[in-house]
C-alpha cells in the first residue's frame, strides 16, 4: 500500500467519519439543550422569529456605517478568502472527478488556470489573517492554540494543492499523497475547533435576529 | 487559592443558565476581536483586555471543562484567580449596551452573557461592593438609595408641593401605575413632576404606589436574580392590586429592560398590563394628538439611552416626539441604535473604582455632541444622565445635559384640554 492508498484510502475515510460524527455531535449538543421560553409581549408590528431571523442574518452579512471602515480589511479578506475556498474546492476538475466518486453528484469544472490564481490570491488572504492575528494586540489577546491551528489546517490543504498542481520539490504521488492528508487533518480538525463556526452561525445570527427583532429593533 | 471565592457555585450558576443560546454563543466565537472597535471601554482606554470577547473567558473556559460535548478532552479549570482577573472585566467595563452584537458577524449578544456571567460571579461571592450594596438595599429597604416607602411619601408630597402638581398616591384603583427611578426621586425631581404633569394633562387615571414605586433593578445589575425577582415581583403586585392596565417606567433604561423585556420570564408568567416606558406613553398622546406643545428653537440632540433605544426598541418614539417640537434638532454621529453608551449602564455608575474610566468614556459623547453644534444633549434614562452630569463636571464641559420629559413637560401647552379617550 503506497503513501497515496493510505491516503485516499482509510485516512480519508476515517476523516470524515470523524467530521461527520462530530459536526453532527456537537450541534446536536447544542440543539437538544432546553430553549428559554419567552414570555414576554412582542412589540406590536414586528417581524415574526423566522423574518427577525432572516433580516439579521443578511445584515450582518457587510459591517453596520460606523464601522465600516475599520472592518473593511477584515471583511474584505474574509470575503475573497471565504469564496476564493469554495471556488477552488469546488471548481477544480480534479475535484470534482474525486468528489463525484465519493457522493455521486458533479457539475462542470472552471478552467485550471482560474482555479490556480484563485488558490494563489486564497492563499494571500490566508496569509494576511494570520499576520494581522499576530501584529493586533486585540488579536493577539485573544488568540489560542485553537485560532492557529485552525488557521494551518485551513492553510495546509490549499498550501499542498498548489504544490502538488506545481510538480515541484517531489514526485506527483507524494505531493498528492500529502495534499489528501491535509485534507484528512482539516476534516479530523473541524469539530474540535472553532471552524465549527460555519454551521453555528445559522445559529447565533438566527437566534440574536428574533431577540432583537421582537423588541422592535434591527441591528 | 482564595478560600473567600466559591468556586463551584460559580461555575453551577453559570450552566444552570446555559440554555440553547447561550451555548451556541459561547461555541461560536472567531476571535476576530472587530467587538473592541465597538466597545467605548475599549475605545476609551485602547486596553486589549477591555474587548469584549475577552470579558467572556473564564465563562467559555468553564464551559468547556464541564459542558462542552469535548470536555472530555481535557479541558483547563477555572481558577479563582480568574475569576479575580475577569471581576473588574464583567462589572466595571460592561455596560451590557449591547452596541458589540452590532458589529459581531456571528451575530454574538455579548451583553447577555455578561447578564449570565455576573450571576455566576455573584455566586461565586465576587462584585464590586458598592453595586451589591446597592442591591442589598434594594432588597432590604425597597431601594437602592434607601427609599423606604415612608421616605418616597414624604418625598412625592414635597414634590407636589414644590411643583404645584397633583401626585395621586396609593389610589385603590387605577388604569395606570406609574413607577420611579430613585435618582429621578432624590436628584431629578423635576422628572418626576414633569411625569405627573403629564399623567395630569392627559387626563387619565393614575397612580403611585408605596408597595412598588422602585422601577430600577440593581439585583439585576449585580448579578443576584433572586433580588432582580423580588423587584420585580413588588411592582407586578402594586400594579394588579389597583387593577392596572399600563405601568409607566419613567427615564430610566434598565428599569425598562428589565420590566418590559425580563420581568415575564423572571416570574415565569405574562403580565397582566402593558409596559410604556415614559417616552412611549409620550409618544402615544402626540399619535392621540392630546400633546400641543411650544416649539424649542434651541440646537437640541439626543443620547440613545442602550436599553431605551438599542436594546429596547423606543429608538423612533423619541424622534417621533422631537419631530416639529425641536425645531433645530440635531442627530448624533452614530446615532439611534447605533449610537455610543454613556459609560455608565449597567450598574457601572454605582461602581466608584469605575469613575476614571466613565470620565473617560464619555469624551466619546463630547466630541459626538460638539459634532452637532448642540448646545443641548436631552436623554431619557435618568442614569444616563448622572453619569454624563457628572463626567460633564468631572471635564467642566459646557454643554447642557437634560431630559426628554421634562423638555416636554416644561412646553407642553396646557390650555389646549386634552380630549379623546384614555391610553390605558
Amino acid at each position: 500500500m503506497t503513501l497515496l492508498d493510505v491516503a485516499r484510502g482509510p485516512a480519508l475515510e476515517f476523516a470524515f467519519a470523524v467530521f461527520a460524527i462530530g459536526v453532527a455531535w456537537r450541534l446536536l449538543s447544542v440543539l437538544l439543550l432546553p430553549w428559554a421560553t419567552e414570555r414576554s409581549a412582542k412589540r406590536p408590528g414586528t417581524p415574526s422569529r423566522a423574518m427577525g431571523a432572516i433580516g439579521l442574518f443578511v445584515r450582518h452579512l457587510w459591517p453596520a456605517g460606523p464601522f465600516r471602515r475599520n472592518a473593511l480589511f477584515i471583511t474584505l479578506n474574509s470575503y475573497v478568502f471565504h469564496l476564493g475556498l469554495a471556488i477552488v474546492v469546488f471548481g477544480l476538475a480534479q475535484h470534482i472527478v474525486f468528489l463525484q466518486n465519493a457522493f455521486g453528484v458533479s457539475w462542470p469544472s472552471l478552467p485550471s488556470g482560474v482555479v490556480y490564481v484563485v488558490a494563489v490570491i486564497t492563499l494571500a488572504t490566508l496569509a494576511a489573517a494570520l499576520a494581522h492575528r499576530l501584529t493586533s494586540p486585540v488579536l493577539r489577546l485573544l488568540s489560542t492554540f485553537n485560532d492557529y491551528m485552525s488557521w494551518f489546517v485551513t492553510a495546509a490543504p490549499v498550501a499542498t494543492g498548489l504544490l502538488a498542481v506545481s510538480h515541484l520539490w517531489a514526485p506527483y504521488e507524494t505531493l498528492l499523497a500529502i495534499h489528501i492528508l491535509s485534507v484528512a487533518l482539516l476534516l479530523a480538525w473541524f469539530p474540535f475547533g472553532k471552524l465549527m463556526h460555519s454551521f453555528l452561525v445559522f445559529l447565533t445570527r438566527s437566534e440574536t435576529g428574533a431577540f432583537y427583532s421582537r423588541r422592535g429593533v434591527e441591528i | 487559592m482564595d478560600a473567600t471565592i466559591n468556586l463551584d457555585a460559580a461555575v453551577r450558576t453559570f450552566l444552570a443558565n446555559t440554555e440553547e443560546h447561550l451555548s451556541s454563543y459561547l461555541e461560536a466565537c472567531v476571535h476576530c476581536g472587530q467587538c473592541a472597535d465597538a466597545c467605548h471601554f475599549y475605545q476609551a482606554s485602547g486596553d486589549p483586555r477591555h474587548t469584549p470577547a475577552y470579558k467572556l473567558f473564564p465563562i467559555v473556559k468553564a464551559y468547556r471543562r464541564q459542558k462542552w460535548p469535548l470536555s472530555w478532552l481535557g479541558a483547563p479549570k477555572v481558577t479563582a484567580a480568574d475569576l479575580q482577573e475577569w471581576e473588574e472585566l464583567l462589572f466595571d467595563t460592561c455596560t451590557m449596551c449591547g452596541r458589540c452584537t452590532i458589529i459581531c458577524p456571528m451575530g454574538i449578544d455579548i451583553a447577555t452573557i455578561v447578564s449570565g456571567a455576573r450571576q455566576a460571579f455573584a455566586a461565586a461571592g465576587l462584585g464590586p461592593a458598592d453595586l451589591v450594596a446597592a442591591a442589598e438595599n434594594a432588597r432590604d429597604h425597597g431601594s437602592p438609595l434607601g427609599v423606604t416607602p415612608e421616605k418616597f411619601k414624604d418625598r412625592i408630597e414635597w414634590i407636589a408641593d414644590e411643583h404645584e402638581v397633583d401626585i395621586p398616591l396609593d389610589k385603590a384603583k387605577a388604569d395606570i401605575l406609574l413607577t420611579i427611578s430613585s435618582i429621578e426621586l432624590m436628584k431629578y425631581p423635576d422628572s418626576v413632576a414633569a411625569m405627573a404633569k403629564l399623567l395630569n394633562h392627559a387626563g387619565v387615571s393614575w397612580t403611585f404606589s408605596t408597595k412598588g414605586y422602585e422601577a430600577t433593578n440593581f439585583g439585576y445589575f449585580a448579578g443576584r436574580p433572586e433580588i432582580a425577582k423580588a423587584a420585580t415581583k413588588r411592582l407586578v403586585d402594586a400594579a394588579e392590586a389597583i387593577g392596572a392596565k399600563t405601568m409607566v417606567i419613567p427615564e430610566c433604561g434598565h428599569a425598562y429592560g428589565v420590566m418590559r423585556w425580563s420581568a415575564a420570564n423572571m416570574l415565569g408568567r405574562k403580565l397582566p398590563f402593558q409596559v410604556l416606558h415614559i417616552s412611549e406613553f409620550m409618544a402615544q398622546l402626540k399619535r392621540e394628538g392630546r400633546l400641543k406643545l411650544k416649539p424649542v428653537a434651541e440646537p437640541i440632540t439626543y443620547h440613545d439611552p442602550c436599553q431605551i433605544s438599542r436594546r429596547g426598541g423606543c429608538t423612533k418614539e423619541a424622534r417621533y416626539l422631537l419631530d416639529g417640537f425641536a425645531t433645530d434638532f440635531r442627530e448624533m454621529t452614530p446615532t439611534a441604535d447605533q449610537n455610543w453608551c454613556c459609560g455608565g449602564g449597567g450598574g457601572v455608575q454605582a461602581i466608584a473604582r469605575a469613575a476614571e474610566l466613565r470620565y473617560k468614556v464619555f469624551k466619546i459623547k463630547m466630541d459626538q455632541v460638539e459634532a452637532t453644534g448642540a448646545s443641548t444633549m436631552i436623554s431619557s434614562c435618568s442614569n444616563c444622565r448622572l453619569t454624563m452630569d457628572e463626567s460633564k463636571a468631572h471635564w467642566k464641559w459646557d454643554k447642557g445635559i437634560g431630559s426628554l420629559v421634562e423638555l416636554v413637560a416644561d412646553n407642553l401647552i396646557e390650555d389646549a384640554p386634552a380630549t379623546g379617550k384614555p391610553t390605558a
